[in-house]
């Protein structure tokens, strides 16, 4: 910019030059973020007002019950379900394992802040230490292996129970997902927003083709979520799994349905990808565990 | 110059009948199927590399092994080259995303 700017001075009036700087700080003042730096939070206000002005119907809030927010029949079929919701059963099992002592005396509390009591909204984190994005299921995995306790599996049952009883206490309570100002962060974040758009797979999609593009249109029986907000409800019953799904099921069960082979579950890039997404979502309610037809 | 000529060319013709030879020793369906096999298992690694395979070159490269097994080697080597073409497409897809997914960002 700056050579652009000597070399049509050179050549042009003095006055000219002067008009053309003037220009230049007023476009720097405008966008803070050249096309090279990461702003993150206008990319957020950016990610939201897409939604929003695509469903001017939708409260912001409602956005984090997925299909529910954009499709009345089926909103009406769920607040009948929500009686007696079918992740109830898990919630409970999740309760119970919460509490269950580790073989040395410790719990899954003392691994976390407030007891792991109302701390989901704060997941995922990204930490210094090991440079890197810790999910919430993760962080339980972490917490067992460093009690002597064996991982479990991250698409199971009981890491399903465990993540619906942590964002159960979590209801209401609103995203707050931390950049820190470290290079891997915003590295990290870059990497889940590049990992959201790609096309992948054999039918070429990105999540952005499903879950942005075509948010409440029908694919096969279902009704596509939007992606603000996509992860609040997590984890989800889902009658088509006859059970509930953690998050790194719903990534994996995506990257298949394109025909893709799925990743590792809590890879480099689930993580990240899951960090992007709660990011953009921030400020939006928890509202997991979840349940979906 | 002629002559020369006639000397190399009668060196380049027995250079090529024994290549056919030796090919033709080598070769066989099943020898066939190995090449077109590690062609698009090679594929399929460089994709995995890229974090972009894609499921349809797995069950391709499965069907590939059950037909030799069976030592179908038609089909066997049929479905190498469906995998080792599924593969390059999805090396050709991440290698072009790696710009191309800016065109669907928010912004
Ligand atoms: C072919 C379209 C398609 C693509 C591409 C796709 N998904 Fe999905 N996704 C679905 C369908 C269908 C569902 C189930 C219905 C729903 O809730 O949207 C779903 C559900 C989800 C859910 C649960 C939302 C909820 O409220 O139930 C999450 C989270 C999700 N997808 C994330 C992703 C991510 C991340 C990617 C990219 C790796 C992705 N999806 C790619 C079709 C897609």
């Amino acid at each position: 910019m700056a050579t652009r700017v000597g070399r049509t001075g050179r050549r042009l009036s003095v006055r000219f030059l002067l008009i053309s700087l003037a220009s230049l700080v007023v476009t720097l003042l405008q966008a803070p973020a050249g096309a090279d730096s990461v702003d993150p939070a206008a990319e957020a206000r950016a990610f939201r007002d897409y939604f929003l002005h695509k469903f001017p119907n939708v409260k912001p809030d409602d956005f984090v019950n997925g299909p529910y927010a954009l499709n009345e029949d089926m909103r009406r079929q769920w607040e009948e379900k929500e009686q007696f919701p079918p992740y109830e059963f898990s919630l409970e099992n999740g309760k119970e394992l919460f509490a269950r002592p580790f073989a040395n005396g410790k719990h899954y509390a003392d691994c976390f802040a407030d007891q792991g009591i109302a701390i989901r909204q704060n997941y995922p984190q990204f930490d210094a230490a090991s440079g890197k994005v810790v999910t919430l299921e993760l962080a339980l995995n972490q917490c067992r292996e460093a009690n002597g306790e064996k991982a479990i599996s991250y698409t199971g049952e009981d890491m399903a129970a465990l993540t619906a009883y942590m964002a159960y206490t979590s209801r209401g309570m609103p995203f707050d997902i931390k950049i820190p100002n470290d290079p891997r962060a915003i590295e990290a974040y870059e990497n889940g927003k590049r990992y959201f758009y790609t096309r992948r797979g054999q039918l070429n999609f990105s999540c952005a083709t499903c879950h942005v593009q075509n948010p409440g249109e029908h694919l096969r029986a279902e009704v596509l979520a939007p992606a603000l907000g996509i992860l609040n409800a997590m984890p989800i019953y889902r009658s088509e799994w006859g059970g509930m799904g953690t998050t790194s099921r719903r990534f994996i069960s995506c990257n298949s349905q394109v025909r893709g082979v799925p990743l590792p579950p809590q890879s480099d890039e689930y993580r990240d990808l899951e960090y992007y997404l709660s990011y953009v979502s921030n400020g939006l309610p928890i509202s997991g565990p979840g349940s979906r037809p | 110059m002629r002559r020369l000529s006639k000397v190399s060319l009668g060196i380049l013709g027995l250079l090529a009948i024994l290549s056919t030879k030796s090919a033709a020793f080598a070769a066989g369906p099943e020898a066939d199927f190995k090449t077109a096999y590690a062609a698009a298992e090679a594929a399929e690694k460089q994709a995995g590399v890229l974090r972009n395979q894609w499921l349809p070159t797995e069950t391709a490269l499965a069907d590939a092994r059950k037909a030799a097994e069976k030592s179908d080697f038609d089909r066997a080597v049929a479905a190498a080259k469906e995998a080792e073409a599924l593969a390059k497409a999805s090396i050709f897809q991440a290698n072009s995303e790696k710009e191309a997914w800016k065109n669907l960002e928010i912004r």
